[in-house]
């Protein structure tokens, strides 16, 4: 496949490909197809990126994920568990009629509780007690406690029509008969695994779109989607694969835009349990001590991968290293916190320091179908290791058996990745590194089991904190107690690359969404 | 008659049930869906929540008895990943798979057949050596490299035909074909050729077998006697004599060919159910991969059935009551 890959790459590069005529249509090839219209159904990359085309949300993230206004032309704490939103006037849904404080109601009734949705915006709209309309264009959410997040839970659910929505199903989105939206475009139709089409909407408010006609296809096969694009079948594809990256750049006929992501990829460590299972001796015998248990012995690993050289040579330049699980432009992050540098000397010392002058051998699990390069990053990881005296053999899997057995706590050292669709760097404090708990929800993807109580309790001040400053403060804090304990081992924030043809732009987004109304003829 | 009938789909009923259950099982012992569909900062009380709406907190037989009596009633189940029913969903994509396979078969019989009988006839000549040296390239190189350097051809370099899609339907009768429209064509054949190489060898190496046995046979002898023409003897007489071999094959591969076209599917993301069973089996989307395996077993039997049925048309010595399954 690679092989191929790489001829029709080289193809390109040699010239002849047909370019696309002229006109006021974007055809768009995506890797992946969301499996609804419905904008609530559930909480899944493709179906965002798509529906942000129709539908709107309070609050929206530019492209490098600052909070710009949305339908709301402003928002600010009132008090600490009132946060009041003054929304935009003279917006018009698809169908002519007037957007109202109403229309934010009934969508918070609705977004939580579609039927059997594998994945719900009950997520971010349960913690809303109770809505005070003010006027017509003024609401105030009200929250049980203290609640900071309020703009970054906002930011996350698309607002529907009243009108249109009441009663409507899933099923009447698919359909069409419910997407009334007041974004940019309007929807046209949706052929599932074929196309969706949409059109122009020339009332829209903000940045006027560009194309009278949108039709995106799903393209799953990475080696067909840049096919697609030099071939002229389409003009812009998201995710090229990263060994196509390097002639898709030389081809004088193809853009490039890319951008740092928010998702973090890390190392997961069994870090509570006395007896870790796939951590040995150098015998291979099981040890009766776990050694992730030492925080010196976290810190060894983490000083025995050398970064540059996975985002150098595995990443093909496609990773930035982390030193912490946000990058570090986001509000509530460390800016001083620097990727833990490669240090072998070091990692042997403090691993003698821990009672472990020789070493000791783990496996390293990983999925292969998930992340960029998952694989091939967690063999170099494996290698890494090996050379600093952690013995690392590596297992990797389809993910769809890879997640279900590491949540099962079945594996020591586990590649992982996390990015969520807002840039809230007390989100993965919270959800990979609070300890574990069912009963209020903390931890739920803590799969090392990581439990420490100063940051358990500076995570909860955090989350709690009466003002958005406050919190900022105190998470930064959370992260720098998390990161001084390397409760995991952050590796590096993928980057996100998007193809064009020559003469389109497109701005980049940390995200990872792929959003139609960004692709836009280039000045 | 009725009773080859009867017999025939009685055991498919057993085929059904035992399959239904050794996927259930699979699907079951492979992961955990939950863990692919929910958001990862999901708490846990929204785990909860989906893994009870998605009946998964039952215990496993308890799950298999509930699909079996709604299997009963016509409804397979509801798809995990996209709540419509599974049996809508692969029949929504259904058209755009039988389309691609009847293109690629009829492709194959076409093409392979005349070549075939050429290097029957011939079995010396340098072009029946040819035919055969590139049906074993046809045999052998894989079909997604092919399709890629297809699309690389074609479509990059050449600009003639669309690098993938399925391009403009025209109903027909209802269904979306593609066939019928310019645009459709032209999308249809670079998948339609790439599905077909395999079939086109097999079809070939098949009648050219058929050609070289049968050529030297009495009946053969005998009708070139009693002064019948050359084109008489090949067309009439030989050619419904190597038939039989040809039709149980192709409709075998036909099957397969619905089935699995999956590698084709997904180079040239074409819309087809194939591509819906990689996925959903990527996704343990439980529902969609027994149902389709359900409508896959059906298909076979079925396609058996007119295969053993054309047969006694073909070949008069052969009776249906004969025939065991």
């Amino acid at each position: 496949m690679r092989f191929a890959t790489g001829l029709i790459a080289a193809a390109f590069a040699a010239g002849a490909f047909a370019t696309a005529g002229w006109s006021a249509e974007l055809k768009v090839g995506v890797m992946a197809e969301p499996n609804s219209m419905d904008p609530h159904y559930h909480t899944l990359t493709p179906n965002i990126s798509m529906a942000a085309a129709v539908f709107e949300r309070l609050v929206e993230h530019d492209e490098t994920q600052n909070k710009i206004p949305g339908l709301a032309e402003s928002w600010k704490q009132l008090a600490p568990n009132v946060w009041e939103f003054k929304l935009r006037k003279g917006v018009k849904w698809h169908d002519g009629s007037p957007f109202t404080a109403a229309d934010v109601v009934f969508t918070y009734g609705r977004a939580g509780n579609v039927p059997n949705s594998p994945s719900s915006y009950g997520l971010y709209t349960k913690v809303v007690k109770e809505f005070e309309v003010v006027d017509d264009h003024t609401i105030r959410f009200k929250t049980a406690g203290p609640f900071p997040l309020m703009p970054d839970y906002a930011s996350q659910i698309f607002v529907i029509s009243k009108k249109n929505g009441e009663g409507a199903t899933t099923q009447d989105y698919n359909s069409g008969k419910a997407m009334v939206g007041t974004g940019p475009y309007k929807f046209v139709e949706w052929v599932p695994g074929n196309h969706i089409a949409y059109a122009k909407n020339a009332d829209f408010h903000g940045n006027k779109p560009e194309w009278d006609k949108v039709t995106v296809r799903p393209i799953t096969n990475d080696s067909a989607r840049v096919a697609a694009l030099l071939a002229g079948d389409v003009d812009f594809i998201d995710f090229p694969s990263t060994v196509d990256i390097a002639s898709l750049r030389k081809n004088p006929k193809i853009n490039l835009s890319q951008v740092q992501s928010t998702r973090m990829i890390y190392l997961h460590l069994d870090s509570n349990r006395d007896k870790s299972p796939f951590v040995f001796d150098l015998n291979g015998q099981p040890l009766d001590k776990n050694p992730l248990k030492d925080a010196r012995v976290r810190k060894a690993l983490s000083l025995a991968i050398n970064r540059q050289a996975i985002a150098e040579r595995t990443m093909e330049g496609l990773s930035v290293p982390a030193g912490q699980y946000m990058p570090s432009n986001v509000y509530g992050t460390a800016p001083d916190l620097k990727p833990d540098p490669f240090d072998v000397k070091k990692a042997k010392e403090l691993l003698a320091e821990a009672g472990y002058p020789n070493g000791f051998a783990v496996t390293v699990h990983g999925p292969n179908d998930r992340y960029v390069n998952d694989e091939k990053v967690t063999q170099a990881v494996a290698q890494m290791l090996t050379r600093a005296g952690i013995k690392a053999d590596v297992v990797t899997m389809p993910s769809a058996t890879f997640f279900q057995k590491s949540s099962a706590l079945e594996y020591s050292v586990m590649l992982l990745g996390w990015a969520v669709g807002y840039a809230d760097p007390s989100n993965p404090l919270r959800a990979l590194l609070q300890t574990y708990n069912k009963a209020t929800g903390a931890g739920a993807t803590n799969r090392g089991r990581y439990s420490n109580p100063a940051l358990d309790a500076k995570i909860d001040a955090a989350l709690n904190a009466p003002t958005r400053e406050e919190w900022a403060k105190l998470t930064q804090e959370a992260t720098r107690i998390a990161v001084a304990d390397t409760a995991i081992v952050p590796l590096h924030f993928q980057v996100n690359v998007w193809a064009m043809r020559k003469g389109l732009t497109y701005a980049a987004r940390a995200d990872e969404y792929t959003l139609i109304q960004s692709v836009r003829t280039a000045k | 008659m009725l009773v080859f009938l009867i017999r025939r789909l009685s055991q498919s009923l057993v085929v059904l049930l035992v399959m239904s259950f050794l996927v259930f099982v699979g699907v079951f012992a492979i992961g955990d869906p939950v863990e692919l569909l929910v958001s990862p900062d999901a708490d846990q009380f929204e785990r909860a929540r989906v893994i009870r709406d998605l009946g998964l907190d039952r215990p496993l037989w308890e799950q298999y008895g509930v699909f079996l009596l709604q299997s009963l009633k016509g409804d397979l189940g509801n798809s995990f990943v996209f709540n419509q029913p599974a049996l809508q969903l692969i029949l929504e994509r259904m058209p755009a798979t039988l389309e691609l396979a009847f293109a690629a078969v009829i492709i194959a019989i076409v093409i392979g057949i005349p070549l075939g009988m050429v290097a029957g006839l011939r079995p010396h000549a340098w072009y029946s050596r040819m035919i055969m040296s590139v049906s074993i390239l046809g045999f052998s190189l894989p079909t997604f490299w092919v399709g890629l350097m297809m699309i690389m051809l074609f479509a990059v370099m050449l600009g003639w035909l669309p690098a993938s899609g399925r391009g403009e339907t025209v109903d027909l009768l209802g269904v979306p074909v593609s066939f019928l429209s310019e645009d459709g064509l032209r999308h249809l054949l670079l998948p339609a050729i790439n599905l077909a190489l395999f079939k086109v060898s097999l079809v070939i190496r098949l009648t050219r077998a058929g050609m070289r046995e049968n050529m030297l046979m009495d009946y053969v002898k005998f009708a070139y006697a009693k002064g019948l023409s050359h084109g008489r003897v090949i067309f009439v007489h030989v050619l419904k004599n190597i038939l039989v071999p040809i039709v149980t094959v192709v409709g075998l591969e036909l099957g397969n060919v619905i089935a699995f076209a999956v590698v084709t599917e997904s180079i040239f993301a074409w819309p087809g159910m194939g591509k819906l069973l990689i996925d959903s089996i990527y996704r343990l989307d439980r529902p969609i991969v027994v149902a389709y395996l359900m409508i896959t077993v059906l298909m076979f039997i079925l396609i058996n059935l007119i295969v053993d049925i054309l047969y006694s048309v073909l070949d008069p010595r052969v009776r249906i009551a004969d025939v065991k399954s």
